[in-house]
């Protein structure tokens, strides 16, 4: 059966009530934040703090540089030609845009999730077993539980775990989604970014992986880039909002879920999240 | 109307390819199956070429496939991935290899004998050698080989170098885990390309391994190799007609039998990365 069951094992828990707000401890600290592609300044003054073990939403209309922000904290940015990046990212105190930072184990510390779910064209066990091994974890007993715990976490273990080798590009949408969640999660990262997570999936998968992210909250630190303001405003803790002036995207506002909804003090968030722009 | 008129036209021209491609294998088949037995395939040829069998022209032919294959596998993927991940805007020296590439594959083989024998056999030393031919070959496979697997890593979604690297993965190990499995199809297509050119290659192997039909010791030695003893035997020698066909019918199932190979053996060792 391709559809997820939104009834799926999970192993974190109880899900957590939503918190109004966790206690503030900044993770990464962004200051004065600008990229550019070529001469073309894509984002500028970006200043914001992503608070540990809270879910952060990041909010805006299209092409306001939001992957483009998510890319600059693990640094995938490095790797698109032509891009320059301006500014101070502080993890836990150091700035991570030095040269010196070994950018491998920062993305193993900091992963990513994309809008459309990408396992790799590998069996389901070895979309996991390649980044433990890439990440010198030699023990393949050790590797086994920690891909059945990854696996668990997502609540994929018991729709996969008779078919661990078959192609993990045979999964559903959803599913495929989850496994990459767990790709991520099994190099027990300290920060997830997450691309859009759901907008690539049918309302049911995107139910359960928003559930997932929930469950996900307190254990991570998220940082969520979302098109569905419902689905921020459910989720998350912290929210901010990007938009573009004069072809640059700006962070507008930025602070708690409630009160950037609620009572938003700049004038484009409150037409924004009453849906009246964008 | 139009349609049926077009349908047919173009039926017609697939009719023709198949039949020509029929009468050709109906000939070898009927001309060369009478020839072949055991002890063709295992006995030296005497009375050049017009009795006995192709041993020696057997062993030398597969020395040259496994030198040109040797040399042209990893050098092609090398570059291969090197255009396609690393210099993928295609500017600067990039264009000039990708533009040297589609010169040289357009080169006759004739060209690229003349250059095995004045490179490899006279300047290299390597004098008339299965050596020679072989790394002659490999120049001549190279530039299809190089282009089939670039367009087919570039073809890869770019989705799935994100992911590798997003997993603080190596450019190397995405290319060595990800990427070239993704690959699969087109690395063996280029392969099948290359095997198929370098086991019926007569001209660039006259002036590189030679046409002396004894056995081999070693891949210093010169050799012939079938698609040169054919010609041969139909050009140079009367009454060679009948060990030409029987040759020619060889030729074919080899070649059959190699792109079997070289599928099964590819798809093997990409499982192993696939599942394992
Ligand atoms: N590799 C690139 N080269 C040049 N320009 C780029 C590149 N990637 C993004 N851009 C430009 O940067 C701007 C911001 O893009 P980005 O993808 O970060 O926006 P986004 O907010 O994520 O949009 P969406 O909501 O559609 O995903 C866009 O104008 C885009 O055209
Ligand atoms: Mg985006």
């Amino acid at each position: 059966m391709m559809i997820d069951q939104p009834t799926a094992a999970y192993t974190l828990g109880e899900m957590e009530q939503k918190a109004a707000c966790c206690v503030p401890s900044p993770i990464l600290q962004v200051r004065d934040l600008a990229v550019y592609y070529g001469n073309n300044a894509v984002l500028a003054d970006v200043s914001l703090d992503i608070h540990k073990g809270c879910i952060t939403a990041l909010i805006g209309p299209s092409g306001c540089g939001k992957t483009s922000f998510l890319s600059t904290l693990n640094r995938l940015t490095d790797y698109h030609p032509g891009v320059q990046v301006r500014g101070q990212i502080l993890f836990d105190g150091h700035n991570l845009r030095q040269e010196s930072v070994d950018t491998l184990a920062l993305r193993r510390r900091i992963g990513m999730i994309f809008q459309r779910p990408n396992p790799f064209p590998l069996s389901i066990r070895r979309n996991l077993d390649l980044p433990l091994k890439e990440h010198g974890v030699r023990d393949p007993h050790l590797r086994k539980r920690k891909i059945k715990q990854a696996l668990k976490d997502v609540g994929l273990w018991d729709e996969v775990c008779d078919r661990l080798d078959s192609s993990a590009l045979s999964l559903s949408g959803g599913q495929q989604q989850r496994l990459c969640i767990a790709r991520a999660l099994v190099l027990e990262p300290e920060i997830l970014l997450m691309d859009e997570p759901c907008s690539a999936l049918d309302p049911i998968s995107s139910r359960v992986v928003e559930e997932l992210i929930m469950r996900l909250r307190g254990r991570y630190t998220l940082v969520i880039v979302t098109h569905n303001l419902a689905q921020a405003r459910r989720v998350a803790n912290y929210v901010g909002f990007f938009w573009m002036r004069e072809r640059v995207g700006k962070l507008i506002e930025f602070g708690q879920c409630r009160q950037l909804f609620e009572a938003p003090t700049d004038a484009l968030t409150a037409a924004y999240v009453s849906g009246a722009q964008g | 109307m139009i349609d049926r008129v077009f349908s047919t036209v173009v039926f017609a021209a697939a009719a023709l390819v198949v039949a020509a491609l029929v009468w050709v294998l109906t000939d070898v088949v009927s001309e060369g199956a009478a020839r072949i037995s055991w002890a063709f395939l295992v006995t030296e040829p005497r009375d050049a070429g017009r009795a006995g069998g192709i041993a020696p022209v057997l062993v030398s032919t597969l020395w040259v496939l496994v030198i040109a294959l040797a040399a042209a596998l990893p050098l092609g993927l090398g570059v291969a991935i090197w255009l396609s991940e690393f210099a993928p805007k295609q500017r600067g020296f990039a264009a000039y290899t990708g533009i040297t590439l589609d010169v040289l594959a357009g080169i006759p083989s004739i060209v690229y004998g003349l250059f095995g024998n004045a490179f490899f056999s006279v300047y290299m030393g390597l004098g008339y050698s299965l050596l020679a031919g072989g790394l002659t070959l490999a120049c001549m496979i190279l530039p299809v080989f190089i282009r089939t697997c670039e367009s087919g890593l570039r073809q890869v979604s770019d989705d799935w170098r994100q992911g590798a690297w997003a997993l603080g993965m190596t450019r190397a190990a995405a290319v060595c885990h990800v990427l070239l499995p993704a690959a699969r199809p087109a690395i063996l297509a280029g392969l099948v390309l290359g095997i198929g050119r370098a086991t019926a290659e007569t001209a660039a192997l006259l002036f590189t391994s030679g046409y002396v039909d004894r056995m081999p010791e070693s891949p210093l030695d010169s050799g012939r190799v079938l698609a040169v003893h054919i010609f041969d035997l139909s050009m140079n020698v009367t009454g060679g007609d009948g060990a030409a066909y029987g040759s020619a019918l060889v030729l074919i199932v080899l070649i059959v039998l190699l792109n079997g190979l070289a599928q099964s053996l590819v798809d093997n060792w990409f499982k192993r990365r696939i599942s394992q």
